[in-house]
C-alpha cells in the first residue's frame, strides 16, 4: 500500500522532481486493458484557444468498472473527464482533436448531438449542485427534460433515491427544499438525480472533495454498489480513494512548456489499480503515489 | 523617509495607546465625514421637504373626489349658483376636481407597457446571457446600443412612437401609442436588470441541468429563469415605476384633456395620463385646482414609492447568496 | 512505450445508443423569437433616427441651417440660444449633483457597513424614482418662491434657470452617486490596505488613494449625469422659463432644447407647420449631443474596466 499523502514533505517542486527522475516526458505505460470497452479516447488533444491543455490521451473504460483518473493539479484529468460527455463544449474557446468513441461512435462526430450524449453519459460535480427546488423535483427533472417514458414518477424518484442510498433519510421530506440537506446528502442527491435518467456511464469530478470523511465513505460505498449497473469514471485528488474504489487507474501529469510555461497535461500510466499502486512502471507514477510530489 | 515613518508610527502608537483616539478622530476627518453625511442625507432631506410641502398644500383636497371625479374647472362660486338650478356642485366645482381619468389612464398605460416591455426585455436578456456568444459582433453591437438607449432623453421616445403611430395610421393620444413609447423607454432598464439577475444564478445550476441531457432552453426555462425571478421582478417594478411617472414622451403623443373614462378594450381609446393631468392642474390659474395638483402629486408619489419599496424588499429579501 | 491501437468494434452489448440529435422544432422557433426580441433594441435606435431625421430634414428644406445655427434670439428658428439655456441649467445641476453625489458615493463605498449600504443605496436611488413633473412642481411652488426668494433673498423671476437647475441637480444625484459608488467599490482592497499600512487615515485613503484610482469611473458617471440633465424635459418646461435668451443671468428664464420641444408639442401647431418641424430639428440636435455624451461615458468605462 502506498504511503499516506500527509507524509510528503520533501519541499521539492514538481518540475524539479520530474527532472530528478530523469525520464522522457512522453513515456507512456499502458497496462492490461479492459475486455468489455464502453468508451475510449483516441489521441485526445484539448486546446483552450492557443493553450494546449491535454496531449495525446489514449484510455479505455471497461463496462461495470470504476476507472480513476489521478494526478497533480493542472494535469488535465478534469479536462479529459469533461470531454467525455461534451461538457467542455460550454467553454467557448475549447477545441478537441482526436476522437472519443462511445460504443464505437465518435461523440465528437459532426452529426452527434451533445444533448443526446449527455443523456447516456451523466455527470456528478465537485461541489454538490442540487437545483433550488424540492428533493422530489430534483430527481424528476432529468426524466422530464429528456422526455423519458415514465409510468409513475413517484416510483422513479424512489428508485433513484434508493439507488443513491438516500431514500431512508429523505422519504418523509420529498417536498422540502434540497438546500436543507447536508453536503453529503446533497451530493448523493446529485448522484440520485443522475441515475434517475438511467445513464450508461457516470462521470464524477472529484465528488468527495467538498465532503467530510463520513460523507466521503458513504459516497465511496455507494460507488462500489453502483458498479454493478453503471460504468463509472472518477477524477480524484485522493489516492486512497482511487485505491479503495477503482478497478483501473490512469495517472496524469503536467509538463510545463519550455517557452510559455503553460502546463500541458498528459497520460503517464494506465493499468489495473492494484498493479499501479503495488508496482508502478513509471518513476513519475511511483513518485506521486509514494507522496514524493503532487 | 524613515524619519517620517518612525514619527507616524510613534504618533499612531501614542494616540492609540495614550488617549484611545484613532487618527480618524482629528478635526479634518470629522469635517470630512460630516460633509459625506450631509451629502448622503441631502437628497433625503430634499425628498422629505418636497413631500411635506406638497402635502401641506394639498391637505384640503385629500378626499374621495380626487379619485372619483374628472377634472372640473368651474369656479366654486359659479358652481354654487348653478346648484340653485338643481345641479350638483360636486360634479362641477373646481373644489371637487379630481384625477379619475388620469389614474385610470396611467393604470392602463402601465399594464400595457408591462405586457410589451417584460416579455421583450426578458427575451432579449435571455438571448444575450444564455445563448449568444459574448464575443460575437452582434452581442457587442447590442451591448453598446443598450447602454446608449438607456440614456436617450425620454421625450425622444415620444417622437419614435409618434413616427410609429403615424406610419400605422393610428389616431393621436391613444393608449397604445403611449404604451409603446413607455415600453421602449424602460426596455433597456428591464434588459439590463434581467441580465444581472441571470448572471447571478450560479453556473453550477446550468451545468447540473445540462449534464442530465437538458437543452439550453430547458435549462434556461426550468432552472435559470425561476431562480432569477426575484431579480427580474425588482428590475421590472423599478422600470414600471419610472414609466408611470413619465410625462415627457406622452406630451409628444398629444395626451391629455380627456374627461371621460376610456372605452374597452382601452388600448385603442384616447386616454389621459396621471402625471400629465398633474402638470395641467399645476399650471391652472385657479389656486383651488393647484391644490388638487398637490394632492394628486402625493397620490402619485405614494404609488411610486410603494412600487420602489416593494422592489427593494424583494431584492433584499430574496437575494440568494448561493 | 506501448500505445492502444485497435479502436475495435463495439463490444456486443445490445444496440448502439442513438447519439444523433433529436429535432426540436419548438426550440428552434423559440431561438428565432429570442433573436427577434434582441434585435428590437437595435431597431429602436434605427427607429428613433428615422422618426427624428425625416421631419428634421423637412425643416432644413424650408429654413436655412444658418438660421438654425444662430445665436439670434429674435429669429424664430434659431437653436443656439436653446443650447445656451440647456447649458446653463446643466452646469447649475452639475454643480449641485457632483459634490453631493460624490460625497454620498464616498460614504457608501468607504464608510458605510455592508448592511447599511444595502438599505442606504436604494434610498438614495429613490430620488431618481420621483417623477420629473413632481420635481417641476416643487421648483415652481417651493424652490423658486420660498427657498430662493424668501429664504435667500435672491431677486429671481418666476421662472428661471437657477431654480430649474438646482432641482435638476437633485434629480441626477442618484445617477452620479450610484455609478461613482460602483467605481469606488471596484478599487482593489490592496490599494486601501497599502495606504492604511503607511499610517494614512480613512479620509486620506479615500481622497488620495481610492478617489484618484476611481477617477475614470467617476468621470463616466458625471458625463452620464450630464446627459440626463440635458435630456430632462418637465423640470425645465415648468420652471425654466420660455424666453429664448443668451444672457448668462441665471436669475432669469432661458428657453431650453427640451423646453421648446415640449411647449411646441403641447401647443396648437399643425403637424405640417414649420414650427412643428422645428421641434424635430431641435430634437435631432439634442439626440446628437446626448449620443456623443453617452459614447464618451461608455468609452471611459471601457478603458476603466481594462485598468484592473
Amino acid at each position: 500500500m502506498a504511503s499516506h499523502p500527509a507524509t510528503f514533505s520533501t519541499g521539492q517542486s514538481p518540475a524539479a522532481a520530474v527532472d530528478a527522475l530523469n525520464v522522457a516526458d512522453d513515456a507512456q505505460t499502458i497496462g492490461a486493458l479492459p475486455d468489455d470497452v464502453v468508451m475510449e479516447t483516441v489521441n485526445l488533444n484539448v486546446f483552450y484557444g492557443d493553450f494546449h491543455a491535454v496531449h495525446d490521451v489514449n484510455l479505455s473504460f471497461g463496462k461495470n468498472e470504476i476507472t480513476a483518473m489521478i494526478g497533480p493539479s493542472g494535469c488535465g484529468k478534469s479536462t479529459v473527464l469533461r470531454c467525455l460527455n461534451r461538457m467542455n463544449d460550454l467553454v467557448p474557446s475549447a477545441r478537441v482533436e482526436g476522437s472519443i468513441n462511445y460504443h464505437g461512435q465518435n461523440i465528437y462526430a459532426p452529426k452527434v448531438d451533445p444533448i443526446a450524449v449527455r443523456e447516456h453519459i451523466g455527470m456528478v460535480f465537485q461541489k454538490p449542485n442540487p437545483f433550488p427546488k424540492s428533493i422530489y423535483d430534483n430527481i424528476a427533472y432529468g426524466p422530464r427534460v429528456i422526455g423519458m417514458k415514465v409510468d409513475n414518477m413517484d416510483d422513479v424518484v424512489e428508485e433513484a433515491l434508493r439507488g443513491a442510498a438516500l431514500w431512508d433519510e429523505v422519504k418523509d421530506k420529498l417536498k422540502q427544499s434540497a438546500y436543507g440537506l447536508s453536503g453529503g446528502q446533497q451530493q448523493r442527491l446529485c448522484i440520485a438525480r443522475t441515475i434517475a435518467t438511467k445513464p450508461d456511464v457516470i462521470l464524477m469530478d472529484e465528488p468527495c472533495s467538498a465532503l467530510d470523511p463520513i460523507a466521503t465513505s458513504k459516497v465511496e460505498d455507494l460507488m462500489l454498489q453502483m458498479r454493478k449497473d453503471y460504468t463509472i469514471i472518477v477524477v480524484t485528488h485522493n489516492m486512497q480513494q482511487a485505491a479503495r474504489v477503482s478497478d483501473r487507474t490512469a495517472f496524469f501529469t503536467a509538463r510545463p512548456d519550455e517557452t510559455t510555461g503553460n502546463r500541458t497535461g498528459l497520460l503517464v500510466e494506465f493499468d489495473r489499480t492494484k498493479d499501479i499502486f503495488a508496482n508502478p512502471h513509471d518513476p513519475r507514477t511511483e513518485a506521486y503515489i509514494s507522496g514524493r510530489f503532487g | 523617509m524613515s524619519n517620517v515613518a518612525a514619527r507616524t508610527a510613534s504618533s499612531v502608537t501614542a494616540v492609540n495607546l495614550s488617549t484611545g483616539k484613532s487618527k480618524d478622530k482629528n478635526l479634518g476627518s470629522i469635517v470630512f465625514l460630516g460633509a459625506l453625511w450631509f451629502s448622503l442625507f441631502f437628497g433625503i432631506v430634499v425628498l422629505v421637504a418636497l413631500i411635506v410641502d406638497t402635502a401641506i398644500d394639498g391637505a384640503p383636497r385629500f378626499d374621495k373626489y380626487l379619485f372619483t371625479n374628472f377634472t372640473q374647472t368651474f369656479d366654486p362660486t359659479q358652481a354654487e349658483r348653478l346648484a340653485a338650478s338643481g345641479r350638483d356642485p360636486k360634479v362641477l366645482s373646481a373644489e371637487y376636481s379630481g384625477f379619475k381619468s388620469g389614474i385610470i389612464g396611467s393604470i392602463i398605460l402601465m399594464l400595457t407597457t408591462a405586457v410589451m416591455a417584460i416579455p421583450l426585455g426578458v427575451a432579449s436578456a435571455v438571448y444575450l446571457e444564455e445563448f449568444a456568444s459574448k464575443t460575437s459582433r452582434f452581442s457587442r453591437i447590442v451591448e453598446i446600443n443598450l447602454q446608449n438607449l438607456a440614456a436617450v432623453p425620454a421625450v425622444i421616445y415620444g417622437m419614435l412612437s409618434v413616427g410609429l403611430m403615424a406610419a400605422l395610421g393610428a389616431q393621436r393620444g391613444i393608449a397604445i401609442g403611449g404604451a409603446v413609447a413607455l415600453a421602449l423607454l424602460i426596455l433597456p432598464v428591464v434588459i439590463i436588470t434581467t441580465r444581472e439577475a441571470l448572471r447571478s444564478v450560479p453556473s453550477e445550476i446550468r451545468q447540473g441541468s445540462l449534464a442530465l441531457g437538458a437543452t439550453v432552453w430547458q435549462t434556461t426555462w426550468r432552472q435559470v429563469l425561476p431562480a432569477a425571478v426575484p431579480g427580474i421582478s425588482t428590475g421590472t417594478i423599478l422600470g414600471l415605476s419610472r414609466a408611470i411617472g413619465e410625462a415627457a414622451p406622452l406630451v409628444m403623443l398629444g395626451f391629455g384633456a380627456i374627461n371621460f373614462a376610456p372605452a374597452f378594450p382601452f388600448i385603442g381609446s384616447k386616454i389621459e395620463a396621471f402625471p400629465l393631468e398633474i402638470y395641467d392642474a399645476s399650471s391652472n390659474s385657479q389656486e383651488i385646482i393647484r391644490e388638487s395638483a398637490s394632492a394628486g402629486i402625493i397620490v402619485l408619489l405614494v404609488m411610486i414609492l410603494a412600487m420602489n419599496a416593494i422592489a427593494i424588499i424583494i431584492r433584499n429579501k430574496f437575494q440568494k447568496s448561493w | 512505450m506501448s500505445v492502444l491501437t485497435e479502436p475495435g468494434p463495439p463490444p456486443g452489448v445490445g444496440p448502439a445508443p442513438v447519439l444523433t440529435g433529436k429535432s426540436r422544432p419548438g426550440e428552434a422557433v423559440i431561438k428565432v423569437l429570442l433573436v427577434v426580441a434582441t434585435t428590437t433594441s437595435v431597431l429602436v435606435t434605427a427607429g428613433i433616427l428615422l422618426a427624428v431625421l425625416e421631419p428634421a430634414l423637412e425643416f432644413f428644406r424650408r429654413e436655412s441651417i444658418g438660421e438654425f445655427l444662430s445665436f439670434d434670439t429674435n429669429k424664430q428658428f434659431s437653436a443656439l440660444p436653446l443650447v445656451v439655456g440647456t447649458g446653463l441649467t446643466t452646469v447649475i445641476a452639475l454643480s449641485v449633483a457632483i459634490p453631493i453625489g460624490l460625497g454620498a458615493a464616498m460614504y457608501l463605498s468607504e464608510y458605510a457597513s455592508k448592511r447599511a449600504r444595502k438599505w442606504l443605496k436604494p434610498t438614495v436611488e429613490l430620488l431618481a424614482g420621483v417623477p420629473s413633473v413632481v420635481y417641476g412642481f416643487f421648483a415652481v411652488f417651493f424652490v423658486i418662491p420660498v427657498v430662493l426668494r424668501d429664504w435667500l433673498g435672491i431677486p429671481v423671476s418666476a421662472y428661471n434657470s437657477l431654480g430649474a437647475g438646482l432641482v435638476l441637480g437633485v434629480m441626477i444625484i442618484p445617477t452620479i452617486a450610484s455609478l461613482s459608488e460602483d467605481a469606488l467599490s471596484a478599487v482593489p482592497l490592496a490599494l486601501r490596505q497599502g495606504s492604511f499600512a503607511m499610517g494614512a487615515n480613512r479620509m486620506q485613503t479615500t481622497l488620495r488613494v481610492v478617489f484618484p484610482a476611481a477617477l475614470s469611473g467617476i468621470a463616466a458617471a458625471v458625463v452620464l449625469g450630464m446627459s440626463r440633465a440635458v435630456g430632462e424635459t418637465m423640470i425645465v418646461l415648468m420652471a425654466g422659463g420660455s424666453i429664448k435668451s443668451t444672457s448668462a443671468d441665471i436669475t432669469q428664464g432661458h428657453e431650453t432644447m427640451t423646453g421648446v420641444i415640449a411647449r411646441t408639442a403641447l401647443g396648437e401647431s399643425p403637424v405640417e407647420s414649420t414650427e412643428y418641424k422645428y421641434l424635430f430639428a431641435v430634437a435631432l440636435l439634442l439626440f446628437i449631443i446626448t449620443f456623443v455624451m453617452n459614447m464618451i461615458s461608455i468609452a471611459i468605462v471601457r478603458r476603466f474596466r481594462q485598468a484592473y
